[in-house]
């Protein structure tokens, strides 16, 4: 069992170590208020991070969603800068997103166009596209629309709780739902999963799908939390989500890798620079270490396929 | 006598458990073309490999002219004159024929400027020398399969190759492109070249070969000359040798088939005579064009087996997945249980009761990181899980019954895939399909790489399944196997169905009607 679940439990044994260093060193990381606003400013990286860690499963990868969630934060801001209800601007934003990752898996899935590529053009399109139509002009949001309405506190709970539910309900559904193992399947061995029944283009498809809408979603989670929208949101976003992913054991080559493992490696990858802050290092050191986890995540995985291979 | 240019001796290699080759012996003089010959999986690849310097043997001594050779790369064996021609010409189709000539034939040195010119004249004079007219600038993308053939040759000329292995260079070329082919070989042989040569086709060797060595089951199992002549040595004309040609030969073909499939009776008793239940698949003329299958008339009943015999490339595996809907039917009509089918996806073949147990399962066959149980349930999750969620407990059942049913060893139904040996995989990936309650049951090659004991759990298993009135078309390259499984069989040739044979023929007759003996020749 313990080897089943090696690197989930390595990842979550690296956390502790970060987290017991910060109680020791710097117990003020732990005071409820900024530590609040620390997980519910990373949350929507979060529900990325599940998405593209599920399309990472299935063998596939997405770099488009930093620019999709700016997309989407940009059209959800127009939408609640114009009046409409907040339902309705969820929904519209939800729409997009999965209309943005249709068109990613129609080309990945149908035209069996290789992912990377076919989400680097619509990185690049989508964030040209948007410069050229917004011109870096913020949006102003209307009273109402931050923290849902909801005093701060509560509404910072409220992204921090969406966050987790979509990491619980997702975890159930790849573990409980027979789509869930379809997608083991077809990141395993599209081939062998399409000998035994499943429509590895639809899975595909459908994961793409998935990834933008969740994608959508994180935009608003990251709207509420300010009284403007920014139209340059969302860079690097796709690296942070691969990151998480990778350093919490989902593998690389696809078929393997769990979002609780995704969770833990969410949390040491958040908590590694206010780690460093309070251990005195200077900043600049931040990404460089942080692409060093990542480093570390990767190769650790590449020695173990290597070593179970026959 | 002369020292030959190639000697094998006592040859041995083994793939885990599989002894591909069991001590060979084999020897190639100057001038000669030597025939190779024998069924699927007698070991002729691996002797192939063993002299590309692909595979090291595991025992047995390989001399090149007199000289021992150990530890040969595929460098080193193209460095020493060995070049080997395969069936699908392995060029760079971006490069033009004078660069892929140069590429092989420069040495492997990165910063060395390539003297172009030069590169291009001998690509020419090479290509000349076969009496080709391709241009040395043509980029190989464009060339036909023959033409690719020729340049692959003259990479072997330019080498300066002593040893030439040719690879069923005839199976996809016309009679015309045959014709000139010959007259290379024969000129190469003049030139003292030796040349392996490995075909199905008989009427190629006797037309061809000098001597014939034929192997089974990773034994040669005998080398003998095919032409008088040929016997004195390498010292002969090319005249005489063509006018030799309508020489009688010293071996028949039905001795050849004899030698091939042996004459040692299968270890199996052949299949009781039962009554036989209702047509469950009936083909009428089907095909495909795209996968090369035509008109394919066949019946199997329920509690039948049909075995589905053939070579490599016979079209076997193809009609499988015609069947199973991964490449669907263009001709011809499928009935399953009296009604008019098409089968458009394996979805559609599956809800037809329709399962597929394919070849190459480390590969395809099951999921090598997923648990057994999520193997065994993965093709039955309509039934198995009615409502939308996974039942771990009915999953468990599920894997618990097949693995005690099948007799498969392992840990338990957590066990991933990847943790068991061949013949416990291919008892997990029958149980996959099994599992699907399925009418008609196709197998392709569903013993091949497994161990004797296995092998024999699986017959047995294969014998119930149709006592328990499951239709099955078995595709096997095993001769003995097929032959005491089977209830009818039917030998493809050219993705056709050239015979039907009863229960109870002879190896001989399958060997016969699989290398075309009595059909006509299968060329395009």
């Amino acid at each position: 069992m313990v080897n089943r679940y090696f690197r989930e439990l390595s990842v979550a044994a690296a956390l502790i170590v970060v987290l017991t260093g910060l109680a020791w060193f710097a117990p003020s990381f732990f005071e409820p208020q900024p530590l609040l606003s620390r997980l519910t400013a990373a949350a929507p990286r979060l529900v990325v991070a599940c998405g593209i860690a599920i399309v990472i499963v299935c063998r596939q990868i997405d770099i488009s969603v930093g620019s999709l969630f700016a997309v989407c934060s940009v059209g959800a801001g127009w939408l609640a800068a114009a009046h409409v209800p907040g339902p309705l601007v969820l929904l519209a934003t939800l729409a997009l997103g999965a209309a943005g990752g249709a068109l990613n898996g129609g080309l990945v899935a149908v035209l069996g166009l290789p992912a990377i590529v076919v989400t680097l053009a619509m990185m690049v399109t989508l964030r040209e596209a948007l410069r050229l139509v917004q011109q870096g002009v913020f949006i102003n949001l209307p009273d109402g629309v931050q923290w849902f309405g909801l005093p701060m506190s509560l509404g910072q709970l409220t992204v921090c709780g969406i966050a987790l539910g979509i990491l619980l309900v997702l975890n159930w559904a790849l573990g409980s739902l027979a789509v869930g193992r379809f997608v083991y399947a077809v990141g395993s061995d599209a081939e062998a999963a399409r000998l035994a029944g499943i429509r590895p283009r639809a899975v595909t498809f459908g994961v793409f799908v998935l990834t933008g809408t969740l994608t959508g979603l994180a935009a608003v989670m990251n709207l509420v939390q300010s009284p403007q929208v920014d139209p340059s949101t969302g860079r690097l976003l796709e690296l942070e989500a691969i990151a998480a992913a990778v350093v919490g054991g989902v593998a690389v080559a696809g078929g393997r890798g769990r979002l609780g493992g995704v969770l833990a490696g969410f949390l040491l990858l958040t908590c590694i620079t206010p780690a460093l802050t309070y251990l005195g290092v200077k900043p600049y050191w931040d990404k460089a270490i942080q692409g060093a986890i990542i480093l570390l995540a990767v190769v650790a995985d590449g020695i173990r396929r290597r070593r179970e291979l026959p | 006598m002369t020292v030959p240019l190639l000697q094998l001796t006592a040859v041995a290699k083994s793939f885990g458990a599989v002894r591909a080759l069991k001590g060979v012996s084999f020897d190639l003089r100057a001038g000669e073309v030597h025939a190779l010959l024998g069924e699927n999986g007698a070991g002729k690849s691996t002797l192939i490999k063993v002299i590309t310097g692909a595979h090291s043997p595991d025992a047995g001594t390989l001399e090149l002219a007199g000289q021992r050779v150990v530890q040969l790369s595929p460098a080193r064996a193209h460095r020493l004159g060995i070049a080997c021609i395969y069936q699908q010409p392995a060029l760079f189709p971006d490069l033009t024929v004078a660069e892929n000539i140069a590429l092989r034939l420069e040495p492997v040195t990165p910063l060395r400027r390539v003297a172009w010119p030069a590169r291009r004249r001998q690509a020419g004079e090479l290509l000349h020398r076969l009496g080709a007219t391709i241009s040395p600038e043509t980029e190989v993308r464009s060339l036909s399969m023959p033409e690719q053939q020729l340049v692959e040759i003259a990479c072997a000329l330019g080498a300066g190759a002593r040893i030439v292995i040719m690879d069923e260079p005839t199976a996809s070329l016309t009679q015309q492109e045959v014709a000139r082919l010959f007259g290379i070989v024969r000129a190469l042989r003049q030139d003292g070249v030796g040349i392996i040569y490995i075909s199905h086709r008989l009427e190629e060797i006797f037309a061809l070969a000098d001597r014939v060595t034929v192997l089974r089951d990773g034994e040669s199992v005998g080398t003998r000359c095919v032409r008088r002549e040929n016997a004195a040595g390498p010292k002969r004309d090319v005249a005489q040798s063509t006018e030799a040609m309508a020489d009688a030969p010293l071996l028949t073909e039905a001795q050849l088939i004899q030698l091939m499939v042996g004459r040692e009776v299968s270890t199996l008793a052949p299949p009781v005579e039962r009554e036989l239940g209702d047509v469950v698949l009936a083909l009428e003329r089907v095909g495909c064009a795209a996968s090369g299958v035509q008109a394919v008339t066949l019946a199997v009943r329920a509690g039948e087996i049909v075995g589905l015999a053939g070579l490599i490339g016979a079209g076997r595996t193809e009609l499988a997945r015609i069947l199973f809907g991964l490449t669907p039917a263009d001709s011809g009509q499928i009935v399953l249980q009296g009604q008019r089918v098409t089968l458009a996806s394996p979805q559609a073949a599956v809800a037809r009761g329709i399962a597929y147990v394919p070849e190459d399962r480390r590969r395809h066959g099951l999921i090598l990181e997923m648990p057994i149980a999520q193997n065994i349930a993965l093709a039955s999750h309509r039934w198995l899980f009615p409502g939308t969620w996974l039942r771990f407990g009915a999953e468990r059942t599920l894997a618990l019954n097949f693995m005690r049913d099948l007799g498969v060893k392992a840990a338990g139904p957590e066990a991933l895939g990847s943790s068991l040996s061949g013949g416990n995989q291919q008892k997990v990936a029958l149980a996959r399909w099994l599992a699907t309650r399925p009418k008609l049951l196709i197998l392709d090659e569903p013993t091949q790489g497994v161990d004797v004991g296995a092998k024999g759990e699986l017959h047995r298993i294969i014998r119930r399944l149709a006592q328990e009135g499951m239709a099955v078309l078995l595709i096997s390259s095993d001769l003995p196997e097929i032959l005491s499984l089977s209830h009818r069989l039917a030998v493809m040739r050219g993705g056709t169905i050239t015979a039907l044979l009863p229960n109870g023929c002879q190896a001989s007759e399958v060997m016969a009607a699989a290398l075309g003996q009595t059909g006509e020749r299968a060329t395009e």
